[in-house]
C-alpha cells in the first residue's frame, strides 16, 4: 500500500541520536584521554567489581520481590470485575504521575532514625530500627519505583487467560499450586519476560536511589558512571567502559529471556 | 481533523510567543553565576536577595544562578564541554589546578575598584601568588559540628569521628579532597601529603571508620544535623552557625590536630561571553552591603577589610568564624597536587566507598541465581521441543 | 479467598501511596521540617506562584514535554505506517533500531547523548564559531533527545493499530476516487486514532517525568522541574514542591476519574 520509504527519516533520526551516540561512547571507551587507543579503561574496570556485583544482586532481588508481589495482584485484578479492574489500574498508574525524585525523597521521611514509621513505633517501645542507608532500604526504593512496569504486563496478559482454562485444569484434578505452574505460569511468561526486564534494567542502572536512601555507602553501577561524567571523579573515557559493560549485561539478559520467549515481540504490553 | 489543527496551530503560537519576547529583549545580557549550594544571602526570612539587587541596580544584565556541590562536580561540568559559566567560585585548590589547567581568564582589576577592601593576607595566596585569576569571596575552617543532647562530651580530636559509641550516629564529607584531609590530620600528616604509604594509611583509616558511619554527605547534613538525626559530623564552619541558628542545641568546635583553612574564590573561566559584565558581577558582590548580607547569611568568615570592622564583637570572638591565631596556625590550605597523586586518591576513595559492600555470600548469591536460570532454561527449552 | 485478596490488594496501594500522603500532608506544614507537623497552613500554595524558578522550570518542563510528545507523535505515526508495509527482514532491522532506547538502561543513553552534543558543539564551534560558543548545550538537546526516547513508545503503539487495520480499506478508498494523501487522512487516521493518542500520552508523560537524559544534556542552566527537584533534594526540599506536586496529582486524579467514569458509561452502554 504506502510507500515504505517514508519509514526513512525515522531511521535516520534514530541512526544520529541512537546509535551515533553509542558509537561515540564505544571510541571513548577505548581511548585514553589523550585520544590513542587502549584497552586500560576495561580492565581498569575489574577493581570494581565488587560494585557490579553489589547492583546485579540488589536488582535481581528488587526484581524477585516486584515478581512474588505482582503476580498475585495481577491475577487477582484479573479476575475481578470490570469496574474494580479499572479503578484499580488507575490507583496502580497514578503515583507514575507524580515526580518519582519526590517519591523517593519520602520514603526518606518514613525510614530515617527519626521518621515516621520509627516514631510509629517508638508507640510500642520498639526500635529505633535502623533502616535507611541499608541495602535494604535501596531495594525498598527499587521495588516501589518499578512495581507497576511488572504489574501492567502481567495484567494485561492475565486478562486475556479465559476462566475455563483454570476451571478445567481444577476439574482434571490440579491443586492451586498445580494451577499455577502448569497453566497460569507458561500462559503468561510473555508478560513475565516484559516485566522483568522493566524492572531489571533501570534498578541495576539507577542512582538516584542508591543515593537518597543508601547514604552514598551503597554506590552501584550508575553512581560510578555518573561521577566520572559529571560527578566528584572526572574520567568520561572510564565512564563509558562502565557503560559498556553495562549495556552487554543488559544484553546478555535480554538475549536470555527472550530466548524463552519464541513469537516475535511486537510492541511491549502496557 | 480541524479541530487538531487548530490546538496545534493555537500550541504552536504559544510556544512562539516567548521566542519572540527573547528577541525583542535582544540586548539583555545573560550573566551564569554557578555558585555552591546555599552560597548567596537569597532573600529568605527578611535578608536581603542579593541577586535581584544586582539584576535592579543593572536592568540589563539578567543572572541565571545555578548550583553545584563539590569542586570536583564544578571542575568535571566545566571541563566536559557540556556546559559554559560566566562566573564560578571553587576553592583555592581547585583555582590553582584550573590556573594551571589554563581554564582561566585573566582579571581585569580595573573593573574591580572594590578589591582595595579585601585584607592584604588574603591577596597573593599561594593558589594564585600574582593575583592576576581570582577575588577571594568568603573563607572559613572546617570542624566538627556535634549535637549536645546526643554527644556525652565536647568532641575534642577528629578521633570522634571514629568513636563506636555513636554507630549510626556519625555523618562524613561524600568528597575524597576534604575526607582524606580529616584521615590525613588525624594521623598526625600534612593534609597535602603525596606519600603514597601516608594515603594508604589514611585509607585504611576511612574504611576502619565507615562501620560507624550514618552516610556520606555534602549538603544533605543541613537537614540531617538541625532534625536531629545525625549526632556528629565534619563540615565548615559557616555552615555550622547556619544549622546552629536552626537548631540551638549543636555545637562547634576546630579539632586539637588542626584543620584545613580553605578560601573560596570568585573566578572567570576561559572563553567567557560577557567577561566585561562579570566583572561588574564580582565587583557587586565585594560591595560592603552586599558582603555583609551574604556573610550575616552565610555565616562563613569575610576576607574583607570593611565587613570585619564593622561586624559585632560577639561573632568575632565566638572562635567560630573567626577561630584563635593558636588554632589558625595549625591550619593548612589545600594545594593543588600532582595529577599523579588527584588520580590515586580518587582510586583509593572508590575502593573506599565500595569497600565492605560485596562478600563471599553476595558472590556466591549471583552464581547460585546464575546457575538457576540456567537450568531453567535448559529444562523448559527440552520440554518445549518435546511438545512441538 | 475474596476477603484476602482484597486485603492484598489495599496492602499493596497502601505501600504505593504512603509516600505520596506523607507528600501531601507535609504540603500543609506551617514549618520548613519534613519530620514534624507544627501547623496547618496554605502559606507554601501561595509562595509557589511567586517563586520564579519553581515557576520557570515547570514552564521549561512543559514546553519540551509538549514539544517532544507531538514531533515524536508525528515522526513515530509515520515511521509505523512505512514500517507496516515492509517486508519481514527489513522490518525486523526497524524494529531492533526501536527497541534500542526503551532496553537501553537511561543512563546510557544519557551520557551517550551528551557525548554526542558535546562533540556537535565542538565542532560547529570550531568550524563556524572561529573559537567562540555559538552554540553550546540546552533547550535544543534536551528536546532531541526527549523526542529520541519518546518515538519508539509511539511507534509501538501505533504498529499493533495497523495490523488490526484491514489493508482494504485504503485501496477502497482509492478507487473511490480519493488521492493518496486524502485517503491517508480520511481512513488510516481514524482507524489508527487511538494507538496514536496513547503513544502521544506515553510520550509526553515520559518526558515530563524524566530526569536522568535531562540531567545530562541540559548544559549550562537549562533547568526543567525534575533537575530543579533534584538540586533541591541534595538540601533541603522547600515545602512549595510538596505544594505543587499535590496540585499536579490532584489535577491529574480528576481527569483521570472523569476519564474513568466515561469508560465506564460507554461500557455499560455498549452491553446494553
Amino acid at each position: 500500500m504506502l510507500k515504505k520509504s517514508i519509514s526513512f527519516p525515522y531511521l535516520l533520526w534514530m541512526i544520529i541520536f541512537v546509535i551515533v551516540p553509542l558509537g561515540i561512547m564505544v571510541y571513548f571507551a577505548f581511548t585514553t584521554s589523550g585520544g590513542s587507543f587502549t584497552f586500560e579503561n576495561i580492565e581498569k574496570i575489574s577493581q570494581y567489581t565488587p560494585i557490579f556485583i553489589k547492583s546485579i544482586n540488589l536488582a535481581i532481588i528488587a526484581t524477585i520481590i516486584c515478581f512474588f508481589i505482582s503476580f498475585p495482584l495481577a491475577y487477582i485484578l484479573s479476575r475481578a470485575s470490570d469496574n474494580y479492574q479499572r479503578t484499580s489500574m488507575l490507583l496502580l498508574m497514578l503515583p507514575m504521575w507524580m515526580s518519582f525524585l519526590l517519591r523517593t525523597y519520602a520514603w526518606m521521611t518514613l525510614l530515617e532514625n527519626e521518621g515516621l514509621i520509627n516514631k510509629f513505633l517508638g508507640l510500642f517501645n520498639i526500635g529505633p530500627v535502623q533502616m535507611i542507608n541499608t541495602p535494604g532500604a535501596v531495594v525498598l526504593g527499587m521495588v516501589y519505583n518499578y512495581l507497576p512496569f511488572m504489574v501492567l504486563p502481567l495484567y494485561s496478559i492475565m486478562a486475556k487467560i479465559d476462566n475455563s482454562v483454570i476451571e478445567a485444569a481444577q476439574d482434571l484434578g490440579c491443586n492451586i499450586f498445580k494451577v499455577v505452574i502448569k497453566v497460569l505460569l507458561p500462559l503468561s511468561l510473555p508478560g513475565i519476560i516484559t516485566g522483568i526486564t522493566m524492572v531489571f534494567v533501570p534498578s541495576v542502572s539507577t542512582f538516584i536511589i542508591s543515593r537518597m536512601l543508601g547514604g552514598g555507602q551503597n554506590m552501584m553501577i550508575g553512581d560510578l558512571i555518573e561521577q566520572q561524567f559529571i560527578g566528584s571523579t572526572y574520567n568520561p573515557n572510564m565512564g563509558s567502559a562502565m557503560s559498556l559493560i553495562l549495556m552487554v549485561i543488559m544484553l546478555v539478559v535480554m538475549g536470555i529471556t527472550s530466548s524463552l520467549d519464541d513469537d516475535e515481540r511486537e510492541g511491549i504490553v502496557i | 481533523m480541524k479541530k487538531i489543527a487548530l490546538v496545534l496551530t493555537f500550541l504552536m503560537a504559544l510556544f512562539v510567543f516567548p521566542f519572540t519576547e527573547n528577541i525583542q529583549a535582544k540586548e539583555k545580557v545573560n550573566l551564569r553565576v554557578y555558585n555552591w549550594g546555599e552560597y548567596v544571602s537569597n532573600g529568605e526570612d527578611g535578608t536581603l536577595d542579593v541577586i535581584s539587587e544586582f539584576e535592579k541596580k543593572y536592568p540589563y544584565i539578567d543572572v541565571e544562578y545555578t548550583t553545584y556541590a563539590t569542586n570536583e562536580e564544578l571542575y568535571a561540568k566545566l571541563k566536559s564541554g557540556a556546559a559554559n559559566y560566566d562566573v564560578i567560585v571553587p576553592s583555592d585548590y581547585m583555582v590553582s589546578r584550573m590556573i594551571e589547567e589554563d581554564m582561566l581568564e585573566k582579571i581585569n582589576f580595573d573593573n574591580i575598584p572594590n578589591f582595595e577592601n579585601v585584607m592584604d593576607n588574603f591577596k597573593n595566596l599561594s593558589y594564585d601568588p600574582t593575583n592576576e585569576y581570582s577575588v577571594p569571596y568568603t573563607w572559613g575552617t572546617v570542624g566538627i559540628i556535634y549535637n549536645k543532647k546526643l554527644v556525652d562530651e565536647k568532641p575534642t580530636s577528629w578521633e570522634a569521628l571514629w568513636d563506636e559509641k555513636y554507630t549510626n550516629m556519625i555523618l562524613m564529607f561524600n568528597n575524597s579532597k576534604d575526607a582524606f584531609g580529616i584521615a590525613l590530620k588525624k594521623l598526625g600528616y600534612s593534609q597535602n601529603s603525596t606519600d603514597k604509604k601516608q594515603l594508604d594509611e589514611a585509607a585504611e583509616e576511612l574504611k576502619r571508620q565507615k562501620p560507624v558511619l550514618q552516610a556520606y554527605v555534602m549538603d544533605e547534613i543541613f537537614d540531617k544535623m538541625s532534625t536531629g538525626e545525625a549526632a556528629l559530623a565534619p563540615y565548615y564552619a559557616g555552615d555550622a552557625l547556619t544549622m546552629i541558628s536552626e537548631n540551638p542545641d549543636l555545637g562547634f568546635v576546630v579539632p586539637e590536630e588542626g584543620t584545613n583553612r580553605f578560601v573560596d574564590a570568585m573566578v572567570i573561566p576561559k572563553g567567557v561571553r560577557h567577561k566585561e559584565e562579570a566583572e561588574i558581577f564580582i565587583n557587586f558582590m565585594l560591595e560592603e552591603e552586599i558582603a555583609k548580607a551574604n556573610i550575616e547569611y552565610l555565616g562563613y568568615s569575610t576576607p574583607m577589610q570593611d565587613v570585619y570592622d564593622d561586624l559585632d564583637e560577639e561573632i568575632k570572638n565566638d572562635g567560630i568564624s573567626y577561630p584563635d591565631k593558636k588554632i589558625l596556625e595549625k591550619c593548612d590550605t589545600f594545594i593543588n597536587l600532582p595529577d599523579e597523586t588527584n588520580q590515586y586518591v580518587q582510586e583509593l576513595w572508590v575502593d573506599i566507598l565500595a569497600s565492605g559492600q560485596s562478600s563471599v555470600f553476595e558472590l556466591i548469591f549471583l552464581i547460585a541465581v546464575i546457575l538457576g536460570l540456567g537450568l531453567f532454561m535448559i529444562i523448559y527449552l527440552r520440554r518445549r521441543k518435546k511438545n512441538m | 479467598m475474596k476477603r484476602i485478596s482484597k486485603i492484598y490488594v489495599f496492602l499493596v496501594m497502601l505501600f504505593l501511596y504512603a509516600p505520596i500522603f506523607v507528600l501531601i500532608v507535609f504540603s500543609f506544614n506551617q514549618s520548613k521540617s519534613r519530620a514534624n507537623f507544627t501547623g496547618f497552613t496554605f502559606k507554601w500554595y501561595k509562595e509557589l506562584f511567586r517563586n520564579e524558578l519553581i515557576m520557570t522550570s515547570l514552564w521549561n518542563t512543559l514546553k519540551i514535554a509538549i514539544l517532544a510528545a507531538i514531533f515524536a507523535t508525528i515522526l513515530g505515526t509515520i515511521a509505523a505506517i512505512g514500517m507496516h508495509s515492509m517486508k519481514k527482514r527489513s522490518r525486523s532491522l526497524y524494529m531492533n533500531i526501536t527497541y534500542m532506547p526503551v532496553i537501553n538502561p537511561e543512563i546510557v543513553t544519557g551520557i551517550s547523548m551528551m557525548l554526542l552534543f558535546v562533540f556537535i558543539c565542538s565542532v560547529v564551534n570550531k568550524v563556524f564559531g572561529k573559537g567562540e560558543t555559538i552554540l553550546e548545550l540546552g533547550f535544543w538537546s534536551v528536546l532531541v533527545a526527549h523526542i529520541t526516547f519518546c518515538v519508539p513508545y509511539v511507534v509501538l503503539n501505533v504498529l499493533p493499530k495497523l495490523r488490526q487495520m484491514d489493508n482494504n480499506l485504503y485501496e477502497a478508498a482509492l478507487d473511490l476516487g480519493c488521492n493518496p494523501i486524502q485517503s491517508f487522512f480520511k481512513v488510516i487516521v481514524p482507524e489508527i486514532l487511538p494507538g496514536i493518542m496513547t503513544g502521544f500520552l506515553m510520550a509526553f508523560t515520559f518526558s515530563l517525568d524524566d530526569f536522568i537524559i535531562t540531567y545530562f544534556t541540559n548544559g549550562s542552566t537549562l533547568q526543567t522541574l525534575p533537575v530543579t527537584i533534584y538540586s533541591m533534594t541534595r538540601k533541603k526540599v522547600n515545602p512549595q514542591i510538596n505544594a505543587l506536586s499535590t496540585i499536579l496529582f490532584v489535577a491529574i486524579l480528576i481527569i483521570l476519574v472523569a476519564m474513568n467514569i466515561k469508560q465506564a458509561r460507554d461500557a455499560k452502554e455498549n452491553s446494553k
